[in-house]
């Protein structure tokens, strides 16, 4: 095994080419577990802490732009406005110690579906910017797990930044694990309210071979909120709108069971969290978040 | 290869790392520091907790690699760094208070004459030590916990803690550990 | 550093105290019955104290196990040729390497290979190990080892153990337990029967019956298996290991190294928890034997992986019950059957089955029973001692049965139980009279009475708290669907090895003076596993010898056996042990004071002597003697046994006999709240009353009891072996996905200690540890029933339970 240590982007560029089987590294909370347990034994190992690009982010006007290496906490606490579906996602992410190393780079190299970013980069609305000698290119966030624990990376290219539309409405992520922390995902909910386009939109974790979105669910609600003019009189959803809603979503699951839950529990739990995040996050819309946002 | 890095305060080298070694097996295996433990090994448990520049990290998955030109603390280097924070200013006063007679021990495994960190007299003497195994993890935990934020609800310590399991106590006089620390901190400022 | 001053006058010949008449060990602190601490606490705090995982040697190598892939299969061949000639790999042995005809071990039956010879039993059976230079390196090697499986069926329940044609586990048994098994997959069996159950069900009002699956729990100790073997220049070896008891140990390794015991010398390292996984070997006698093999140190630590291989778990179990009582409310018989998955190996499963029947009814009073006790041998992964040995599993299926029945009868589930509250006085299932307080109506009233936790502590006034909800951090519920439920159980443990078993201790203790002050120094071989026995043991000298300093000698195979770290005997039999060589210590003593000063008072003859603050003193409290003076340069020494009271086996048809030692009683509530929608827990309380005869320092006895209880909520929510039933293969071996509670998880856990002296015991104590891990389960099961509604007759349960989704 070979220990490559760029000290910049470009550096790391040109060593992914030279090596393209070289494993990424970074928080390590995939990696170091693989090698710790003798599951994997990487030719190359590239180092990624000492790219200093990867750790910056920069608060646009319409989208955030997130080094891939960003740690959680961070996120957590200093992009709570502008990203609050991630931010609270990140506040789910296994411990104190891991979120202040980890990054959303790592959950996107890694492309479990149990990964907790996922759901709320699907329903935030995100493109992933990768790099590689060649040149960059931007991946929408739909366009990007090809696969179980697969994505859209060519072997050649690195994650750099995820460009994430900033909330322009609220947002909520909720996760089911069988521990009240430090838990891996039974199933994840990511819900985005986005009053500017008057559309909705969500993202499920570890529910499918891949995160996916909730499409059939999106546009019924997008139809359903327009039809009664929910977005102009911010009247409290129907209970048989969040019902037909919360239905759709455990619909675009295709769950499979095992040791962490079975695959009907999945799709139950799916559907609950879509219809409490659905009435948190309209009742914060219509002006009441103080009642209806959790704190922690 | 060969990685140089600070821990404690004091330059360290290790040579011949091979390059899947995690900063905890150089920390225990090359450089005679086991007071990080290693017992999950996959950042589940907390054991292996130390400050990497400064932040709460699992040393078990940062890379041996990753740590070149560094700065480690491990509870090896607590009471130090407790020391430090405080600025010269001996912890010692509020300590005095500890309960019982035999805070500092008189029996052959003592440390004795150890100088130590205040939350690791406030686990010693709120009964928050049986098996130890967690608690070098639990101290770097709590001692960074305690620097951010001095006057912690329940709920924040149980927060700041949930990534450090333990097998023994069931969490409640590892509470009161950490409420007396905060308390003894109050009062000695 | 020098010794705190003993609080009383020192002023010679003068009279201290008061006239009233002073008893051994009352004016000197630091003894029984304080909070003192933890003498390895600095050590524990500073990272110095020496773990089994942080010994280190010069030239030391790194032991490695090849473990099989598959549960059961035939070993067509094993090439360790590759293997061997990676560089830096100093030694690969199969079980054709064993120096002599002893290759299996075992803690009552001998039948755990050392290495797999021509079959394995279970997923993870050692099959090769390999010494090398670096751990990576032994790595490599192990997996260049080429093993050929030829697969066969595996058994992995009731039925298919108990097939006419299945397979059997073990050819040829040749145990003390194979005469009276129905079939040789049963590893034992035993029946309990006394008075006439089927007589009884007659006068029966209702009949409650229920099946109960209790899950595969694990110790998950966080200090993994792990140790150093050192060879010795006289061929032998010495072995810093983690354990429960050496001399266990010993016995097992030194036969299959074909050394005699004397040279294989045992140290205890550092233990990090222990709970019943380390009563069975692991790594000993493969590091021993590479350490012997290569002439160089060798050093093996499990991973978590491998750890959850390495020790054998808590039998899961499934549980038949009746009940039946009158409609007053006594239980008029209750019969039952409990099946033990004992995995491939016997261990103590034995044992357990003798719990799991004799402790089966609970702490009730009922004449007529009839129970049966049985466990199985299969190819799931090895079963023995866990923290409430048997008696967990029944306690989780009886306290089912009581909640039931006393809804069926419409009483009040902590009033039913009193009703039915075994008293002193009142006989077990096996006729054995419980000769000492049994206040198990008055620990419910205790918890019954303790003051509940405040509703909705979740709601503040920025919104709902989420780390105080169920499902925590991750944020599932602000509230919604959240239904709060109580629930009450109670249990008994017996304390001690039981069963006729031989169960003594040994302690070493020597009195000297040491730079001008009189010292103790206790010697056992007793393993402190996080438990405090080092503490009580300091403080049984103090207050029995009146020293302040006492020296905690290393635990080592240089003095006799303290028998195990389990059973809750340690403080009883060990504590007993110090307490007895403390006292044939302080005779002697006093005899070199009569010889030396007998003359000059005529109290050395006449009065009771004491040995209080490092003098010799009469019971009136006159000072007679500087133990300074007494000793002088002479030093003091005892090594001896002790001995609880003798038990007898259970007979093997009816199950009769005075079979245990002393029982031990917890009782719990449970408050949770759940998520119904989610079926997501959150325990709030889980409130604890037990009786601990005495507490020798009861800082560490609410510790035991806080651990226990917080160790049975996690088999009642999270904890569980998950094992594949076709395959028989573990499914989840890492903490990722065996979950242990974390401190979010946990609720509070308020104390409140009785202490009852049991008469027959040091000081009255009674054994602290497993029971408080007993009750715990059923409370926050019959919590979450109430809350739910749902009869839920497994543990643990998990959210699909709760929802209908399983």
């Amino acid at each position: 095994m070979d220990f490559l240590r760029p000290a910049s982007w470009e550096e790391a560029l040109a060593a992914k080419a030279e090596h393209p089987t070289a494993v990424p590294i970074a928080g390590g909370t995939d990696v170091m577990v693989e090698i710790n347990f003798d599951h994997r034994r990487p030719e190359y190992l590239l180092d990624l802490n000492r790219v200093g690009d990867l750790y910056e982010w920069e608060v646009g006007e319409d989208s955030v732009r997130l080094g891939a290496s960003v740690p959680y906490t961070t996120i957590m606490e200093r992009l709570r406005a502008e990203l609050p579906g991630l931010a609270l996602a990140s506040h789910t992410v296994a411990s104190p110690q891991i979120r202040n190393r980890g990054g959303v780079g790592g959950n996107l190299g890694t492309a479990s579906p149990a990964g907790d970013a996922h759901p709320a980069l699907l329903a935030a609305g995100a493109e992933v910017e990768v790099e590689s000698v060649r040149g960059s290119r931007r991946i929408p966030i739909d366009a990007f797990y090809t696969g179980v624990k697969r994505n859209a990376l060519a072997a050649d290219e690195l994650i750099k930044w995820v460009h994430i539309d900033r909330a322009d409405g609220p947002q909520q992520f909720s996760k089911v694990g069988t521990r009240n922390a430090m838990v891996i995902a039974v199933c994840a909910f990511g819900l985005a309210l986005h009053p500017s386009t008057r559309t909705v939109r969500t993202g499920i974790g570890s529910a499918a071979p891949t995160p996916v979105r909730a499409k059939a669910a999106e546009e019924f609600l997008n139809a359903a909120l327009e039809e009664g003019g929910f977005w102009d009189n911010g009247k409290i959803i129907t209970p048989s709108v969040a019902k037909r809603f919360a239905e759709l979503c455990s619909g675009a699951c295709n769950p499979i069971d095992d040791v962490r839950g079975t695959a009907s529990y999945r799709r139950h739990a799916v559907g609950v969290m879509a219809r409490r995040t659905l009435t948190w996050t309209w009742e914060s819309y219509r002006g009441t978040a103080a009642r209806s946002e959790g704190v922690a | 290869m060969r990685v140089n890095f600070t821990v404690n305060g004091r330059p360290q080298e290790a040579d011949d790392v091979w390059e899947g070694e995690s900063l905890l097996y150089v920390l225990r295996e090359r450089l005679g520091l086991p007071g990080s433990k290693n017992a999950c090994e996959q950042g589940e448990c907390g054991s292996c907790t130390v400050r990497l520049d400064g932040v709460p990290v699992c040393s078990c998955l940062v890379a041996a690699g990753q740590v070149e030109g560094r700065d480690v603390v491990t509870v090896e280097g607590l009471a130090d760094h407790a020391r430090q924070r405080s600025c010269g200013d001996a912890s010692g006063t509020s300590l005095d208070e500890a309960k019982g007679w035999q805070a500092r021990g008189t029996d052959s495994q003592t440390g004795e004459g150890a100088e130590l960190a205040p939350i690791q007299q406030a686990f010693i003497d709120a009964g928050a030590v049986q098996c130890g195994f967690c608690t070098p993890g639990l101290l770097v935990a709590a001692d960074e916990m305690l620097e951010r934020n001095p006057d912690p609800t329940d709920a924040d310590i149980r927060e700041a803690l949930s990534g450090n399991l333990c097998r023994c106590t069931g969490y409640e006089k590892i509470m009161d550990a950490v409420r007396l620390a905060a308390a003894r901190q109050q009062e000695a400022v | 550093m020098p010794s705190p001053t003993p609080g009383f006058a020192r002023a010679g010949g003068a009279p201290i105290g008061t006239p009233s008449k002073i008893t051994q060990g009352s004016q000197t602190r630091g003894g029984i019955g304080e909070s003192t601490l933890r003498p390895d606490g600095t050590l524990k705090v500073t990272g110095e104290f020496a773990y089994s995982s942080d010994m280190w040697h010069e030239d030391m190598l790194w032991g490695q196990i090849l473990r099989s892939t598959v549960a059961h299969a035939e070993i067509v061949s094993i090439d360790t040729s590759e293997a061997l000639k990676t560089p830096g790999v100093y030694a690969v042995m199969t079980y054709d390497d064993l120096p002599t005809d002893v290759k299996n071990y075992g803690l009552e039956i001998q039948d755990t290979p050392v290495l797999a010879h021509g079959k394995v039993r279970h997923h993870g059976e050692p099959v090769a190990i390999v010494a090398a230079d670096h751990p990576e390196t032994a790595r490599r090697a192990a997996a260049r080892i080429r093993v050929e499986y030829r697969e066969l069926p595996v058994i992995t329940d009731e039925a298919s153990a108990t097939a006419p044609d299945a397979i059997l586990v073990h050819d040829n048994r040749t145990d003390h337990h194979i005469g009276h098994v129905p079939h040789p997959n049963i590893v034992h069996r035993q029946p309990i029967i006394r008075g006439d159950a089927a007589e009884a069900a007659k006068r029966a009002d209702v009949i409650v019956r229920g099946e109960y699956h209790f899950g595969m729990q694990d110790q998950a100790f966080l200090g993994p298996e792990s140790g150093l073997a050192v060879p010795e220049e006289d061929g032998g070896v010495h072995l810093y290991i983690a354990t429960q008891w050496l001399h266990s140990d010993l016995r097992q390794i030194a036969p299959v190294l074909g050394l005699p015991e004397e040279k294989v010398r045992m140290t205890l390292a550092g233990v990090g928890g222990a709970f019943g996984g380390r009563e069975d070997l692991s790594m000993q006698i493969h590091a021993c034997l590479l350490a012997l093999r290569t002439g160089k140190p060798v050093k093996i630590v499990y991973n978590r992986f491998e750890s959850f291989f390495g020790h054998v778990h808590r039998h899961p179990a499934r549980l038949f019950y009746e009940h039946g009582a009158t409609r007053e409310g006594k239980l008029t018989h209750v019969k039952c059957r409990i099946v033990l998955d004992g995995g491939a190996y016997a261990s103590a499963s034995p044992a357990v089955v003798g719990n799991a029947s004799s402790l089966g009814v609970g702490p009730y009073n009922v004449d007529d029973v009839e129970i049966e006790a049985i466990a199985l041998y299969t190819n799931n992964p090895p079963c023995g001692a866990m923290r409430g040995f048997g008696a967990v599993q029944a306690c989780f299926a009886y306290e089912a049965q009581m909640d039931k029945v006393a809804k069926e009868l419409g009483l009040d589930p902590v009033e039913f139980r009193q009703l039915n509250a075994m008293e002193q006085g009142t006989l077990m299932p096996t006729g054995q009279p419980v000769d000492s307080p049994a206040p198990v109506a008055e620990l419910l009233r205790r918890v019954k009475a303790m003051p509940m936790p405040p509703e909705r502590q979740w709601e503040s006034s920025e919104g709902a708290d989420v780390r105080q909800l169920p499902g925590g951090l991750s944020n599932t519920t602000h509230g919604e669907g959240v239904v709060r439920g109580v629930g009450y159980a109670v249990g008994i443990k017996n304390v001690g090895f039981s069963e006729g078993f031989d169960d003594y201790s040994t302690a070493k203790v020597r009195m000297e003076v040491v730079g001008g002050e009189p010292v103790a120094t206790v010697h056992t071989a007793m393993a402190e596993v996080g438990q405090g026995g080092v503490t009580v043991h300091a403080q049984i000298a103090r207050t029995e010898l009146g020293v302040a300093q006492v020296t905690i000698h290393p635990a080592n195979t240089e003095v006799g056996s303290a028998g195990s770290t389990s059973a809750s005997r340690q403080t009883y039999v060990t504590g007993g042990a110090v307490k007895n060589s403390c006292e044939l210590v302080r005779e002697k003593v006093l005899d070199i004071g009569r010889r030396k000063f007998g003359t000059y008072h005529p109290a050395w003859a006449t009065a009771e002597l004491l040995l209080e603050g490092g003098k010799v003193v009469t019971d009136g409290g006159e000072v007679l003697a500087d133990l300074v003076d007494v000793l002088e340069d002479e030093a003091v020494e005892v090594e001896a046994e002790w001995r609880h009271r003798p038990t007898v086996p259970f007979d093997l048809r009816t199950g009769q006999g005075d079979g245990h030692v002393q029982y031990s009683f917890a009782a719990h509530r449970a408050v949770v709240e759940v998520d119904t929608e989610l079926g997501l827990v959150k325990v709030i309380e889980l409130a604890c009353a037990q009786d601990v005869g005495k507490a020798l320092n009861p800082l560490s006895v609410v510790g035991q009891i806080q651990g226990g209880t917080l160790q049975g909520m996690g088999i009642a929510v999270m904890e569980e072996i998950m094992v594949d039933p076709k395959t028989a293969k573990v499914r989840n071996p890492s903490f990722t996905d065996y979950l242990l509670p974390t401190i979010l998880d946990t609720p509070i856990i308020p104390v409140d200690v009785l202490e009852l002296a049991d008469d027959h015991a040091p000081y009255g104590l009674r054994g602290v540890g497993e029971a408080p891990t007993l009750s715990s389960t059923p409370a926050v099961l019959a919590a979450i029933r109430n809350a739910t509604g749902l009869e839920l007759n497994r543990t643990p349960v998990r959210p699909e339970h709760l929802t209908g989704q399983a």
